[in-house]
């Protein structure tokens, strides 16, 4: 052990604390944001270039050969989307980050650096839909093929484990809501295959679940949702942990074998513990280009800033919602995790202690018919929630998933997915609580 | 790097870092490689892009020329001073790389032996540190120079600093 090498420089008497050891809320204002170096700006500024100029011919060869860190275009590296992925590689506790245009590029980012055709991987059913379309559809006309389990027993992900098994992907905190993964046996289940875990930790947020700090290789965002948070900006990102070994058996030739899409570089050897990222970023978005605007990252940028108390007070008037509807008349079930009658409240003790996030689903009372029914009139009678398909909001929002977002699916479909007739998904804002509570009341009737 | 270490994460602090990569001018590189895509070949190509000379060390290019300078089969075959030693080489190879260093440190001036990302020897290292050498190991210079001046988080790395300073990329 050599921790505390004999000086022969000695280092200066009271270094700065790590960015490990400061607090969240100190690292969402200021993690990746140092003043603006040329002009002493201290917001981080829109940098709002296709290109930057090279110092000269020989500079421009190293940063295309990525002999040196720097900027060319800004499909690639932007110095404001820069900012916003430094600060959420902090915010998880990861090594690195790379942003894209939407929570669903950067999963495709993910899974094009991880698998090659005819490879496979695990996912959660319980899942935001989208992924489950983009995975079950999409991919696998990439050569992808993803195999759905219920992960609320553990060991269906060891049951669905193949040779060719290249990831196993979850959500914590699932959407549509109320449920919780236990973690820790899919974590092993995932080192004793030598295969990554990623979460989407979009609906926790870094501020109620940190998935690196239970074991997750890779987390991505739809920084879309909470961490944006005013639904203004679309935007994703994938954080890598640095602590995933690529080289242990061979399964990611994409990692450790010599890549022809950048001379025989090794992206493993070469860059190391960020080595995911910089493939993700200089082979994937370089070559299908779904990159985030500098404007999108510097809303999102702001809103984290912000991320704490929100989330603060978004889990604060989630768990009065869904209090006040698990004891109305007219509501037939709520499944929120915060409830203590909740199958998943000890997961959510456990794993998210500050909160169980803010979007959950209830069911309202009649028959399936009759519950479809009064779900389209609660939709339409609300006055403060916002008939629409987004989550994580300032704004309270409401969505009656069989009529909208789950209408294409079959009936099994929609029940598997936790979006039968009777169901109504809700994403609770920052309004007044008392406020939401009138207003869903008035809309029951 | 190759597999990395499986020993207890090592912890230096960025103000030691900070002033070893500051003080260091001339760094003899050991495991040094002419073809371009080799880590070791871009970490150079970068290190010279800042300023510091490095001097290639490898014996099966002796003599031969690696971008720009000449390169010397061991660290005593070369001519100049130089301040710290770079380890290019798998961990198995690091003792005796250490050894060398530690023998001509006096005679060459230099101060500090660094270990690649990747290579660790602790038993090395405590010789080093023994003889008054700063020993760094299982990090990438060029990686650290550009965590610490700046240049690192514009590919998305957590650099770990937080400042609210006005602080030009560099030293």
């Amino acid at each position: 052990m050599n921790d505390k090498p004999k000086k022969a420089l000695s280092p200066s008497p009271a270094p700065s604390p790590a960015a490990g050891e400061y607090g969240i809320e100190t690292l969402a204002i200021h993690a990746g944001a140092s003043p603006e170096p040329v002009t002493g700006a201290r917001n981080t500024p829109i940098y709002q270039t296709t290109s930057y100029v090279f110092e000269d011919v020989e500079h421009a060869a190293d940063l295309f050969n990525l002999q040196t860190f720097g900027f060319i275009y800004s499909r690639l590296t932007n110095p404001t989307v820069a900012v916003l992925e430094e600060r959420m590689a902090a915010l998880e506790g990861g090594r690195a980050a790379v942003c894209a245009a939407s929570g669903h590029a950067v999963q495709f980012l993910a899974f094009f650096t991880l698998l090659e055709p005819g490879d496979e991987f695990i996912s959660s059913l319980n899942l935001y839909g989208g992924s489950i379309t983009q995975f079950g559809h999409s991919f696998k006309r990439l050569g992808w093929t993803c195999h759905f389990v219920d992960p609320t027993n553990p060991e269906n992900f060891q049951k669905a484990l193949t040779p060719k098994c290249k990831a196993i992907f979850i959500e914590v905190l699932a959407n549509p809501g109320g449920i919780v993964l236990d973690v820790e046996p899919i974590v092993a289940i995932a080192r004793e295959a030598g295969i990554p875990l990623i979460v989407d930790n979009t609906m926790a947020t870094p501020y109620l679940c940190r998935p690196m700090e239970w074991g997750a290789d890779l987390v991505v965002h739809s920084t879309t949702k909470f961490l944006s948070g005013h639904g203004t900006s679309m935007g994703g990102a994938l954080i890598e942990s640095g602590k995933f070994d690529w080289a242990r058996d061979g399964k990611f030739p994409t990692m450790t074998e010599p890549d022809p899409a950048y001379h025989g570089l090794t992206f493993y050897e070469t860059f190391g513990d960020f080595g995911f990222t910089m493939k993700a970023r200089t082979v994937a978005l370089r070559d299908f280009g779904p990159a985030m605007s500098p404007a999108n990252a510097f809303y999102t940028i702001t809103g984290i800033e912000s991320l704490p108390v929100r989330m603060e007070r978004h889990v604060a008037n989630a768990q009065k919602v869904a209090k006040f509807l698990d004891a109305h008349p007219a509501v037939d079930w709520v499944s929120y995790a915060g409830l203590k009658n909740s199958p998943y409240h000890a997961l959510a003790k456990k794993y998210l202690p500050r909160g169980a996030g803010s979007v959950f689903t209830f069911g309202l009372k009649g028959s399936p018919k009759g519950g479809y029914e009064a779900g389209i009139r609660l939709v339409e009678t609300v006055n403060l929630f916002s008939h629409l398909a987004n989550v994580g909001d300032t704004r309270s929002l409401i969505l009656h998933p069989a009529s909208t977002t789950h209408r294409q699916l079959t009936d099994e479909q929609r029940h598997a997915a936790g979006a039968g007739p009777d169901v109504i998904r809700l994403s609770v804002g920052l309004e007044t609580a008392d406020d939401l509570l009138a207003d869903l009341d008035q809309a029951l009737g | 790097m190759s597999k990395p270490a499986a020993e207890e994460p090592l912890h230096y602090d960025d103000a030691l870092l900070r002033r070893i990569l500051t003080n260091a001018k001339t760094i003899a590189m050991v495991g040094a490689s002419p073809d371009w895509v080799r880590p070791s070949n871009f970490a150079m190509k970068y290190l010279q892009r800042k300023g510091y000379r490095v001097i290639p060390v490898n014996p099966g290019h002796a003599g031969k020329d690696i971008l720009g300078e000449t390169t010397y089969a061991c660290l005593r075959d070369i001519p100049d001073k130089f301040d710290m030693v770079d380890v290019f080489r798998t961990s198995d190879a690091a003792g005796a790389i250490a050894d060398e260093a530690i023998e001509v440190a006096a005679n060459k001036g230099a101060q500090v032996l660094w270990m690649q990302l990747g290579v660790r020897d602790d038993a090395a290292a405590e010789r080093a540190a023994a003889a008054g050498v700063t020993v760094v190991m299982n990090r990438c210079p060029k990686i650290e120079y550009g965590r610490l001046f700046g240049e690192l988080g514009w590919s998305g790395v957590n650099t770990g600093i937080i400042s609210s300073k006005r602080r030009k990329p560099g030293p």
